[in-house]
């Protein structure tokens, strides 16, 4: 018994010592994704630099699958002083955090110049109400990757610059007998699908809200549901999309199994890498097409962000973590699996070098990136869509049906 | 007096034991009853908590997609459990007999349930991966399909699927616990209905089963408990899809307090999902009484 106490003072002791000393010594607790961006070695070889450069801060990192980003840092914010310090956090997030309070407001931390600086796709990220809650450090859209060898043994020159062009391309290569299903997208029901439904939305103009009230019925939103759809009737789109994410897309297409993907930046340095792709040096990336007498190019906003929890005790520590991360010297160095949030990045030679096409994509996805729906039930809206969708594209149901029904659902939530 | 010492003591004893069933299952529960009649949030932000009657039961309730989800969780529990019920005790029967090397395979068939579920079903998603999924690989090359297809990416298939992976990991379990029973059937028993002219069948029916009754029902209330209350396979192997054709009951639990973050809304699913399994449980005791009494008569 009075060995137990001792241990239980000792450890009492111990723990008011450590917190007298928070500043010097801390350990933070950060979440990121192991899944497109930065891969776990770029991140761990940038938090080392920032351990070395600031002596007496550990920083203790968690990588989880993007589906369980959101649910870890919702299921930490009861976890007391014992939660996260850091989190990686989707830009489909902030107006919901923000109204639960599970971020801190950073608005005054962020430096006045920084605003200009940065591309305004990316501080929609962290923004919610007028106030920052983070930085913004991923700046991605998905772009057009397209296989040469196989547009080439098509008779096809240049790639598509309308969707109408990419399914007419598509056809060509399907009659040619080159593949027998040039396109791959990440179509299972998820988040993925909803980001390649978004950029298709965008080419076509459409919108999901009109003053509160879901317009997905019609319009754009409509069309690229019909459009999804009439690709797989064609057989131009490869049936198993339905299941795949964004890392079975990457697969089929560095097997050189599809002429065309839908993908994030990361998809550029892989499928270009020899270990990891069969296709490598065949690869070129565009901006997504557009719609002719709609737009020129299309793009969806999947930009993320860092912040720092309500709940952590190292708020200062975690800020300069954060400050650390997205500045313009470290984003420029790690600049082939994610692209800078820096305006100046991009005429930045050592960004440029070696993808060049991918730098003149991104310049023109970042000017028409288009947001998914900013609203506090995000999460609920999309898991409708997801869900109804899906039915169309497993003909389990008509396109107007399914956007009928998902509308009256979104009507339903509380 | 000396009753009255005694009746003290038994409290006593019990109290520790009352205590500790107090602190982590009868608080919660009561908690989670009294959460599911309000309308709390998850927030770092504190609001007051507001009492709402039955209004989150009735949402739940008139939710058609819910009550789908509910017909689809009943599916796989009777499908699942049935057929675990089935295997177990059939694999149970045959390694009850004495044959060379019945001990490793005694061994070997509890390897599927000691494998985490997390892992079982992570190797059973690549097992019907339609590009390279063993499955497809084994059903062309015997020429029974003539293309790749895609298993769990179907929401014809995709359900089966899943149950099959389900039992595969869980039979075992209902296994062990038929042979551990068998072993206890009197041999003379057996001998004299044969003698008296009972062939295999007719001597499993009636003197078998209903001696092994009694533990099989119990870790067949287990397992029924479990299978409707599924997540965890699911959650990984399908995600609920594709178009919320595996999407059970639990999902709806997870949902809206994970990523709806409406605590108040997920109590009352929880309190749906418990009570329908306590209804279920009592449906099988009452008939494993009739059973028994049937046996005795």
């Amino acid at each position: 018994m009075k060995a137990i106490n001792k241990l239980i003072l000792g450890s009492a002791i111990a723990t008011l010592a450590m917190s007298s000393t928070a500043l010097a010594d801390t350990t933070l607790n950060a979440l990121f994704m192991s899944q497109a961006a930065y891969s776990e070695d770029d991140i761990k070889s940038m938090t080392a630099q920032f351990e070395a450069a600031n002596p007496g801060v550990k920083v203790s990192l968690e990588f989880v699958p993007y589906e369980a980003l959101h649910d870890k840092i919702v299921a930490a914010a009861g976890a007391g002083e014992d939660g996260y310090d850091v989190v990686l956090y989707d830009v489909i997030w902030p107006a919901e955090f923000a109204t639960r309070g599970f971020l801190m407001d950073v608005t005054d931390r962020i430096p006045a110049d920084y605003t200009d600086k940065i591309f305004d796709g990316a501080w929609t990220t962290v923004e919610y109400g007028g106030k920052r809650y983070g930085m913004p450090w991923i700046l991605d859209t998905k772009y057009l990757f397209y296989n040469t060898e196989i547009l080439d043994k098509a008779g096809i020159s240049a790639p598509p610059k309308t969707w109408g062009e990419l399914a007419e391309q598509a056809r060509q290569i399907k009659a040619k007998g080159v593949l027998e299903y040039p396109l791959v997208w990440s179509w299972s029901q998820s988040e993925a699908m909803i980001c390649d439904f978004t950029t298709l939305t965008a080419a076509n103009n459409g919108a999901f809200f009109e003053e509160g009230q879901p317009a997905f019925r019609q319009g754009g939103a409509r069309d690229a549901v019909s459009f999804m759809k009439a690709t797989l009737d064609e057989g131009l789109t490869n049936p198993a999309s339905r299941e795949y994410f964004e890392e079975d897309v990457r697969r089929v297409f560095s097997n050189g199994e599809a002429a065309f993907a839908l993908n994030w930046t990361y998809m550029n340095a892989l499928a270009n890498d020899p270990a990891e792709s069969k296709v490598a040096g065949k690869v070129k990336v565009a901006p997504a097409p557009g719609v002719d007498g709609k737009s020129t190019a299309s793009s969806v906003n999947g930009s993320m962000g860092l912040g720092i929890p309500s709940n952590s005790p190292h708020a200062d520590e975690a800020w300069a973590y954060i400050a650390f991360l997205t500045q313009k010297d470290i984003q420029d160095n790690y600049a082939k699996l994610s692209l800078p949030i820096w305006k100046a990045s991009y005429s930045e030679p050592k960004v440029m070098e070696g993808q060049e096409d991918l730098i003149a994509a991104a310049k023109e996805s970042i000017s028409v990136m288009y947001p998914r729906p900013l609203v506090p039930s995000y999460t609920e809206v999309s898991d409708i869509l997801q869900k109804n969708i899906h039915e169309v594209l497993l003909d389990q149901t008509g396109v107007d049906e399914a956007l009928e029904a998902a509308a009256a659902r979104v009507k339903r939530i509380r | 007096m000396f009753g009255r010492r005694r009746k003290q003591e038994k409290w006593i004893l019990l109290a520790p034991a009352i205590l500790v069933l107090a602190l982590i299952t009868l608080i919660p529960l009561a908690n989670t009853f009294w959460l599911s009649f309000t309308d709390t949030r998850i927030s770092a932000i504190p609001s007051p908590v507001r009492f709402i009657g039955l209004e989150n039961y009735i949402y739940a309730l008139t939710d058609p997609e819910f009550r789908e989800a509910l017909y689809r969780t009943l599916y796989f529990t009777i499908v699942s459990v049935g057929l675990e019920g089935i295997l177990g005790v059939a694999v149970a029967v045959l390694l009850n007999q004495k044959f060379r090397g019945h001990l490793i395979l005694r061994a070997l068939i509890i390897l599927p349930w000691a494998v985490p579920t997390i892992v079982n079903a992570v190797a059973w998603r690549l097992i019907y991966h339609p590009d390279y999924g063993a499955l497809n690989s084994l059903l062309f090359q015997l020429g029974l399909i003539s293309d790749y297809r895609s298993w769990i990416g179907d929401p014809a298939t995709a359900m089966n699927m899943v149950i099959l992976a389900d039992v595969w990991k869980n039979f075992p379990l209902v296994a062990y616990v038929a042979l551990a029973a068998l072993q206890t059937v009197p041999a003379d028993l057996n001998k004299a209905a044969a003698i008296e002219g009972a062939g295999p069948w007719k001597r499993f029916w009636s003197i078998t089963l209903p001696w092994i009754m009694g533990p099989l029902m119990v870790v067949m209330v287990l397992r029924t408990i479990e299978a409707f209350r599924v997540f965890d396979i699911i959650y990984v192997m399908t995600g609920g899809g594709p178009a919320d054709s595996t999407k059970t009951a639990s999902f709806y639990v997870y949902q809206e307090y994970f990523n709806y973050l409406r605590s108040g809304s997920g109590a009352s699913y929880a309190v749906l999902v418990a009570g329908i399994s306590a209804v279920l449980i009592l449906f099988y005791y009452s008939s494993a009484k009739r059973q028994a009494t049937g046996a005795t008569a």
